[in-house]
């Protein structure tokens, strides 16, 4: 991430804590679109074509879990606010209030329509919110809806009447929402498509299938559903009954679904396409020559996993040991080369901290220094294992992918180098055998990777709480989970961000994971492609995409 | 010969009930789910999905349920898409597989046998060594190579054809020939070699010794002994390129079921491993029944068992 993209991005989550701090009645709404040209500087065309790389699995916003899932649903539909390039919109939430204790959302709707003309009411937020939470809908985000009061107990069948839901809308326009506990991030929440709203009438009358074919997919975004070719291409078109048509230049958007990555690439140096994400990587560096690619933020954190139940690694001094002794400049530089950030603690850059304009990565800065050695070798004398020797054979575990095993090696071969660690062997799985490795505890050190659901570092530390369903290194650390628990029943800021702060010091101080690298999006469009808002959630968003004459 | 075809028809039911029941139970044995995901389910949600599939009953009664499903050919929806069935995925599937995969077919068909006979009459001269080059270079290198290299060559750098995707004539072309290579070269050198023997026969040097002209020799009389193992070749052939290949609809971005047979296993996608495993059983079986039926007119030796004499 280059500097200027990272006070940008910095920018955009200053933006969203402003709204965030609960000053009610934030319209920004009415003001225009900056930098659009006058239709001077637009192609006559506003076509554009992105490859959104497979198949969605569904196009129902309560049941989808994944990124090409998500590029669809941000353009076909709009929730009470939008992540944007300048931070957190108002959407169809024209304002919000927040009550003093944090507990009680209320917004309040703006004059918008269905793509059949129908009104967007608040009923359909209560709807689409409750149906997401029902059981029977067999929603595998529900769990985005968990802040909600009673949402969880409603989903897991605790509570069988959805009125005790804390969502309700008090008239055609307003919606209240109760949260559980104080969560800041909630409103960030909004955008996500989880909680989009639906036309009532059509999910009724279709309750499996409204989201499978234009005729029944009703939708209130920038875009409507023209065409689904199964596993070849969706087309878009713009949406004429969308509140704010007139943002939307696109006349039509085209997302093909070509997996194989030097397919894509090739179809996009030839013009077939103006739009691609992660090129494959041995055609990196040729791009990167070119001018060709640009590095967007991504949240999210590649690293190791370690079995503190197993020895060696229930020492603390092995697992830092281990850690300390990786150069992850040189696998960033030489191996991934996609312009990632290594990672010398857990929490990804680009979340805001308690102060307006401050990003958590910054504030909490390095838990350690990268490739530093002499420590690594000290620890590991210190435990016992002088110069590596009596250690326990150690295998690393990653599912089955070139990268993963690039990286792998590389880990290997800095342990044996830098602590002579001469054992260590990797082992890699298919990617649901592995999964099931790590679920059971059938490892050493495994590879993983997280990315965030939402802005706030709760994302990334809530799963190394002792009884998380994700800590599958069975890391147990009593003053960390009262951290979390602390800054999950809180809505300061101030005193949550401390206490996140402290947890991830812990976190790092017990080395429960090992670090490596901070994701970033790889992203080649064409010049002429502008505004694609690329969000570091993943999905791009073209609500404001646009196609200049070239 | 009716006899002989029931039989074979109930032989045909006989091995579907096997291939779905050893599928059944190896699909069951790897690790894994259709719903296991790196960001795991929280386990009441987990349990709802899988009573909705039925995926908590005990395996017997998950068995016998598929089946009898499966006899109305009912194949369930796929746990992965949910906008699709298993039918959907095969009836939107197979027709593009089986559009690309026949015409690959007769290209291999065509330019094989012509080539092989080329070949034969030509022993050891260069049309010979040729083909024969050129069929060892097409049964080598794997078509996932070859559909880069024409990528490369003729989207990439002469920008002659689009890369990927299908609907448009141009967009068949290299999916096309890169799945044909394998069986052209196989059927070349197949009808290379059995022209040679049939051509060394007593009754092909009486034919020439009439003075019958080349053409008259070849087409009346070898080629119709020398195509019978190619012949037999043409049944597993044409069910397996039918059906489509998983590396070159990979490659072309073709919305073919040729994918499903290795991407439903990697997703656990249990209703859509079922399905198309039986759905390819089906066509590889009845290919190799018409095959063997076929036989019986062409070839006079050969006799049904059974068959009145």
């Amino acid at each position: 991430m280059g500097k200027k993209s990272l006070t940008l991005l910095i920018g955009i989550l200053l933006a969203a804590a402003l709204t965030l701090a609960g000053c009610g009645g934030g319209g920004g709404s009415e003001e225009k679109q900056q930098g659009v040209p006058g239709t001077g500087g637009m192609a006559a065309e506003q076509v554009l074509t992105y490859n959104n790389g497979t198949e969605p699995e569904t196009l129902d916003p309560a049941k989808m879990t994944g990124i090409p899932e998500g590029t669809v649903a941000y353009a076909l539909f709009d929730g009470l606010t939008r992540m944007t390039a300048k931070g957190l919109e108002p959407a169809i939430a024209k304002s919000w209030d927040v009550s003093e204790d944090g507990l009680t959302y209320t917004f309040h709707l703006r004059d918008a329509k269905w793509s059949n003309g129908d009104p967007v009411t608040a009923h359909d937020f209560e709807f689409a919110w409750k149906r997401a939470l029902d059981p029977d809908t067999l929603s595998e985000y529900a769990y985005q809806l968990y802040y909600i009061k009673n949402g969880q107990a409603f989903n897991e069948g605790k509570i069988t009447d959805p009125n005790q839901v804390g969502v309700k809308a008090l008239d055609e326009k307003t919606l209240e929402v109760t949260l559980e506990a104080p969560a800041p991030y909630f409103l960030s929440l909004t955008s996500f498509y989880t909680l989009f709203p639906l036309h009532r009438a059509t999910v009724e009358a279709h309750p499996d299938d409204w989201a499978n074919s234009p005729e029944t997919l009703v939708c209130n975004g920038p875009f409507v559903l023209d065409k689904w070719e199964h596993q070849a291409k969706i087309e878009l078109v713009k949406n004429k009954n969308y509140w704010d048509a007139d943002s939307v230049k696109l006349d039509k958007v085209v997302l093909t679904m070509v997996e194989e990555e030097s397919t894509y690439l090739t179809m996009w140096e030839n013009g077939e396409l103006d739009s691609i994400e992660q090129p494959p990587i041995n055609d990196i560096p040729r791009l990167k020559q070119e001018g060709k690619l640009q590095i967007k933020p991504y949240l999210g954190v590649y690293y190791y996993i370690f079995n503190t139940k197993k020895e060696p690694f229930d020492d603390v001094r092995v697992r830092k040991a281990l850690a300390l002794a990786i150069d992850r400049q040189a696998i960033v530089e030489k191996i991934t080369k996609r312009g990632e950030k290594p990672a010398l603690a857990y929490v990804p850059y680009g979340i805001p901290d308690a102060e307006p304009g401050s990003d958590f990565r910054e504030i909490g800065g390095d838990y350690f220094k990268d490739n530093d050695i002499e420590t690594a070798k000290q620890l590991l004398a210190d435990a016992g294992y002088p110069g590596g020797k009596g250690l326990p054979p150690i295998t690393i575990l990653y599912n089955t992918r070139e990268d993963h095993k690039i990286i792998a090696e590389a880990v290997q071969e800095m342990w044996k180098k830098n602590l002579g660690i001469e054992n260590v062997t990797l082992t890699n799985q298919e990617w649901q055998v592995y999964l099931d490795s790590r679920d059971e505890g059938n490892f050493h050190v495994a590879r993983a990777g997280w990315i965030g659901d939402y802005f706030d570092p709760m994302t990334f530390l809530d799963m190394y709480v002792s009884t998380n369903l994700q800590n599958d290194g069975k890391w147990s650390n009593a003053e960390y989970d009262q951290l979390i628990a602390a800054a999950k029943s809180t809505g300061d800021q101030k005193a949550r961000m401390e206490a996140m702060h402290k947890a991830e010091k812990i976190l790092m101080d017990e080395m429960a994971i090992m670090p490596i690298y901070f994701y970033s999006h790889a992203v080649c469009e064409h010049e002429y492609v502008k505004d694609t808002y690329w969000n570091p959630l993943g999905p791009p968003d073209f609500k404001y995409a646009w196609i200049a004459k070239h | 010969m009716l006899q002989y075809t029931i039989r074979r028809l109930l032989a045909i039911l006989v091995t579907l009930l096997v291939i779905a029941t050893l599928t059944f139970v190896l699909m069951h044995c790897i690790p894994g789910g259709p719903f296991a995901s790196e960001k795991e389910l929280p386990p009441p949600i987990l349990q709802n999905i899988n009573a909705r599939y039925h995926l908590d009953w005990p395996l017997w009664k998950q068995y016998f349920d598929y089946l009898a499903h499966l006899a109305r050919w009912d194949l369930g929806p796929s746990f992965k898409y949910e906008s699709m069935t298993v039918n959907d995925i095969i009836n939107n599937g197979f027709p593009v597989s089986a559009t690309l995969g026949g015409i690959a077919l007769g290209i291999a068909v065509i330019f094989g046998i012509t080539a092989g006979i080329i070949a034969s009459m030509n022993q050891y001269k260069w049309q010979d060594n040729l083909v024969m080059f050129l069929a060892t270079i097409g049964f080598s290198v794997p078509s996932f190579i070859l559909a880069s290299l024409f990528i490369f060559v003729f989207s990439y750098k002469l920008g002659w054809l689009p890369a990927a995707l299908w609907g448009s004539p141009q967009q068949v072309i290299m999916p096309a020939l890169a799945l044909s290579a394998l069986p052209t070269a196989f059927i070349a050198r197949m009808v290379r070699s059995t022209m040679l023997e049939v051509l060394a026969q007593d009754y092909i040097r009486t034919a020439w010794a009439k003075g019958l002209s080349g053409g008259l020799v070849v087409y009346r009389h070898a080629l119709k002994n020398a195509l019978l193992p190619v012949f037999s070749y043409l049944g597993p052939l044409t069910a397996q390129i039918l059906t489509g290949s998983f590396v070159v609809e990979r490659i072309f971005a073709i919305p073919g079921m040729g994918r499903h047979f290795v991407t439903s296993i990697a997703n656990r996608d249990y209703t859509t491993i079922m399905g198309v495993t039986i759905f390819y059983s089906i066509i590889l079986l009845l290919a190799n029944f018409l095959v063997d039926i076929a036989y019986a007119y062409l070839d006079p030796r050969i006799k049904v068992a059974g068959g009145k004499e």
